[in-house]
């Protein structure tokens, strides 16, 4: 037998690659080409009134300026909005280079074009912008209020207004035993890839076509977008997402104004135009997520079952929606995870503000959602002197009821229906990691020593693996090669093993021959792209159902050759063999040439193949009617509806009583994605997004001022985690594998950022106990911290 | 506004010449070219990434005469004649990977592998100084580098079983 693969710590095949300096992303390439810098405004919202350019055009070097006023047809009209829905009423996107107004710190309104990047910057300084200042709309209140508007067709700064219901909450909460009232806030934060975005283009004049290169989660997508804004047939535009440097959902979004405009400049000028993002254009004008308003009212009975949820959401989606309301549609449904709500009602109002716009930024309104649910579950707990895990199990969606349907439309405007999972069994097994029982004696231990230290515990349910499809193509070369090819793109994935294992295995050829391109649309045209947890599930189940296709043909012409039915064959390392008859073989790259009927022989293998090589029956085509030539195959997984992972994670933290200075002691997670392709790289995503996680719950927050002046655009002043703010994370999974798809596979990118900021609430507020202290909001500083201390000193003080 | 007739004067050149991955090499650049953009455009050396351009993210880091620096805050012109270890330097003579390199690569220590080049760079000149860290010393070690990708889980073991198997190879060595 060949061995097997999937569901092995294999290690990765893209890491020699990376680690001596030979990746290939996007700034290494087209060196020799014209670079692009763009001005951008310094306001948060104005009329553009005048643009001079004139002292720009003494610097060396210079080649092109453009305004708005340059570009033609399609090219200078706003941007898509990519994910239309009906209660969008007032969807808005920019334009590629601002029209009259600008509506964020960082909106692109001049291209320059020059021979390097440091000339195209010098010519950017000297072109001046006169502006009529407008007022700004900074912040959620500020935005609801509706005083100020943002867009002057847009009333109230609503983009979209959504309710989605199943019973009758507000009913059910009025006759409730009991209800309680959360108000609960999550700040900004943003994706911040250590590769910000960038794209290089390249027009063959001679070939009247187009090659991009971009760092893209979507690169089908972006090819589509270019193709219709530069008004050039599909045929005619390839786009290419080399090694891109982390994405997080930030480069989900296209096209960017600069992809459209790179790929417009590189066809006018017939060079080469490369623009790469630099760290303050990636604060400022790429995108950010998270920022919320909730208010929760919850009724419950005297054990803490739900018996009714209403929640009002009011999001910012800052000054435009060009991935429409994909993120408050998911925090109003995934807020839900594991439990039954009684009657359920979500109200979002998705709202305008005069800042980066807001789209999915890993997790994409899933951490929000969380914390809205566990904050309210915790609160249901302390007011019925309940343990916290008591009150969550007793809500918990059984396992014998699954399939759950929710009665909700999810985000890919399918039924939110829970395909399998096991969330007993989960939450047994996250507090038996942590120990979860005994640690009231620890906490009270600690207590007695003047330390204070705290458990908490958070839950969540993610849909993954979104359609609406994704393809696979498989091939074997002559010389035994397996070519992959898939169109979804990696951003650290490690596509190139999980692919190659799956393929290796159900091939039956050694993982070593198998070699994997993904996001590249020479080689793979039909794809959705990478986002929402959904590579493995989509292309994973693609390439198999593609690669079990090449070996039914493998299997078949093999017969044919071997004089035996395809039903006794197997294929073992690459070669195929009659069951239980030794020596009776065929090598797969023999099986490759014989599928491939030839004229002309180049070498010896092909002399195989040709039509003198080998008895054929006279009567019929080499190339049956239902037979291609080729040992290759593609198909497609489109399923159903998404299928949806849970996990639990609890954490152990300690503050100080002195400082307020917050510290993570333990960390822990349970997850169930379903079936494992490849243990070690699931365990390396978890790791990624608990790190993001801790950031959002500790660290991570953009700030802006009254003016819409992101005031920390660095990683100076924005306080991604170091590795030392990162503790030890101690994981444990269940495999739990989905019925809606042949691998089992259930999404594992961003699940685990999803709960932390939940969990470290839960954690702080355990730990502050004797203080009473309430935490509604996130992230927490120690300065919070020690407000929120002195606030409820002073409230008992008042009382 | 295009294809316009340039007008200004064209910036002096300097010559300058390092000694990178012990290979002398030279390029004519303006005395602001940035060490790192002298790495990657005028050498070819893009293994050497840039992700912030002030200093805090690590992921430029390369060696000068054997001290790590942030390429992206010095500039060409400071270091002419100064031997330089880029990323692309740090496999062995023979091409194999080094300890470092085989380390990460054995624990997962990458993701997107952006950042990798700094903390290759990074944990290399650590070891030559500190050739038996403890754990949190080897986190220590890496807490000037950001990895948005791993939660430095895996780096820190990496940094680990670099350290182990520089022992072993020492231990190897003939003589």
């Amino acid at each position: 037998m060949t061995t097997r693969t999937v569901g092995e710590p294999i290690a990765r095949r893209e890491d020699p690659r990376l680690l001596t300096g030979q990746g290939r992303f996007l700034d290494d390439i087209g060196s020799a080409g014209l670079a692009a810098a763009f001005v951008r405004s310094p306001h948060a919202h104005a009329r553009i009134v005048d643009i001079d350019v004139t002292d720009a055009l003494a610097v060396d070097g210079l080649v092109a300026i453009y305004t708005h006023d340059d570009l033609p047809g399609r090219v200078g009209e706003t941007l898509p909005v990519l994910i239309p829905h009906e209660a969008l009423t007032h969807g808005r996107t920019a334009c590629p280079l601002a029209k009259n107004e600008v509506n964020h710190v960082g909106e692109a309104i001049v291209m320059v074009v020059a021979t390097d990047r440091y000339l195209a910057e010098d010519a950017c300084e000297r072109i001046r912008v006169d502006y009529e200042l407008l007022p700004p709309v900074v912040g959620i209140e500020a935005a609801r209020d509706g005083d100020l508007l943002v867009h002057d067709d847009v009333p109230g700064n609503v983009s979209a207004h959504l309710v989605q219901e199943t019973g009758d909450a507000r009913a059910a909460i009025d006759t409730a035993p009991r209800v309680l009232d959360l108000d609960l806030e999550i700040e900004r934060s943003a994706s911040t890839p250590l590769e910000g975005r960038g794209v290089h283009a390249r027009w063959d004049g001679d070939d009247h076509s187009l090659r991009v290169y971009t760092s893209t989660q979507a690169s089908t997508s972006v090819r589509a977008a270019l193709a219709a804004k530069l008004e050039l047939p599909l045929d005619r535009v390839e786009v290419i997402a080399p090694d891109v440097g982390g994405g997080f959902g930030v480069k989900i979004v296209h096209p960017w104004p600069e992809e459209v405009l790179v790929a417009w400049a590189a066809i006018m000028l017939g060079q080469e135009v490369k623009w790469t993002e630099d760290r303050r254009e990636h604060f400022v004008s790429a995108a950010h997520e998270r920022g919320q308003l909730q208010h929760v009212r919850v009724g419950y009975d005297d054990d803490g079952h739900l018996l009714g949820l209403d929640v009002t959401i009011w999001h910012d989606n800052g000054a435009y929606t060009p991935y429409g309301i994909i993120v408050p549609i998911i925090t109003t449904t995934q807020l839900l995870g594991p439990y039954k709500p009684g009657a359920y009602r979500a109200e979002f109002h998705s709202l305008y503000t005069n800042t980066v716009a807001v789209t999915p930024y890993r997790g994409a309104g899933r951490p929000q959602g969380c914390f809205a649910m566990e904050r309210t579950m915790d609160a249901i707990a302390a007011d019925l002197g309940l343990d916290r895990a008591v009150v969550r199990e007793r809500n918990f969606i059984g396992p014998d009821e699954m399939p759950y349907d929710h009665g909700l439309t999810f985000q890919d405007g399918r039924p939110l229906i829970y395909d399998s999972g096991d969330y007993p069994a989960t939450l047994a097994k996250v507090k038996k990691l942590i120990g979860w029982d005994a640690f009231e004696a620890i906490r009270d231990e600690a207590r007695a020593a003047g330390r204070r230290v705290g458990i908490g515990l958070g839950c969540y349910v993610e849909g993954t693996g979104v359609g609406p499809y994704e393809g696979g193509f498989v091939k074997v070369e002559t010389d035994g090669t397996v070519v992959v090819a898939t169109g979804l793109t990696t951003q650290g994935q490690g596509h190139q093993t999980v692919f190659a294992q799956v393929v290796a295995d159900e091939l039956g050829v050694a993982l070593d021959d198998v070699v994997v391109t993904t996001g590249d649309t020479r080689r793979f045209g039909y794809a959705v792209g990478t986002f929402a947890s959904r590579a493995a599930v989509m292309s994973g189940n693609a390439v198999a159902l593609a690669a079990r296709k090449v070996r039914q043909k493998a299997l078949r012409i093999a017969g044919e050759a071997l004089e035996a039915d395809p039903r006794d064959l197997e294929i073992v390392d690459g070669v195929v063999q009659v069951k239980g008859v030794p020596g009776a073989t065929i090598p797969l790259r023999t099986v490759a040439v014989l599928s491939n009927p030839l004229r002309y022989a180049f070498d010896a293998e092909s002399q195989r193949a040709t039509q003198f090589a080998a008895p054929a029956d006279p009567d019929r085509p080499p190339v049956a009617d239902d037979d291609e030539p080729g040992l290759e195959g593609t198909d497609y997984y489109s399923p159903p509806r998404s299928t949806f992972a849970n996990g639990m994670h609890a954490a152990i933290v300690e503050t100080d009583p002195e400082t307020a200075e917050i510290s993570i002691l333990r960390y822990c997670v349970v997850h169930d994605c379903g079936t494992l392709i490849n243990p070690r790289i699931v365990q390396g995503q978890i790791h990624g997004g608990v790190a993001q996680g801790v950031g959002g719950a500790l660290y991570e927050k953009l700030v802006y001022d009254d003016a819409g002046q992101l005031l920390n655009a660095s990683f100076m002043d924005f306080l991604m985690p170091y590795a030392s703010e990162i503790p030890v994370i101690e994981t444990d999974h269940l495999q739990t594998p989905s019925p809606l798809n042949p691998l089992g596979i259930k999404g594992a990118g961003e699940a685990g950022v999803i709960p932390v900021s939940a969990v470290l609430a839960s954690a702080i507020e355990d730990a502050e106990s004797s203080q009473g202290i309430r935490i509604s909001r996130m992230p927490i500083s120690p300065s919070e911290l020690y407000h929120l201390r002195a606030e409820a000193t002073n409230e008992e003080g008042d009382s | 506004m295009t294809a316009m007739t340039p007008t200004g004067p064209a910036e002096s050149l300097h010559e300058v010449t390092l000694t990178v991955n012990g290979v002398p090499r030279s390029a004519s650049v303006p005395a602001r070219r940035l060490l790192s953009d002298f790495l990657r455009h005028d050498l070819g050396l893009t293994g050497t990434h840039v992700g912030c351009e002030h200093g805090v993210c690590g992921a430029c880091t390369v060696l000068v005469d054997g001290e790590t620096i942030r390429s992206c805050l010095q500039f060409a012109v400071m270091h002419d004649g100064a031997e330089v270890t880029t990323v692309e330097g740090c496999a062995r003579g023979d091409g194999e990977l080094s300890a470092v390199q085989r380390a990460f690569g054995e624990c997962h220590g990458l993701q997107c592998g952006f950042c990798t080049p700094g903390f290759v760079t990074t944990v290399t000149a650590y070891l030559d100084q500190h050739p038996d860290p403890s754990e949190a010393e080897a986190r220590e070690a890496i807490t000037g580098n950001l990895c948005r990708c791993t939660g430095y889980q895996n780096i820190v073991a990496s940094v680990l079983r670099a350290a182990q198997l520089r022992r072993e190879e020492r231990e190897e060595a003939p003589g």
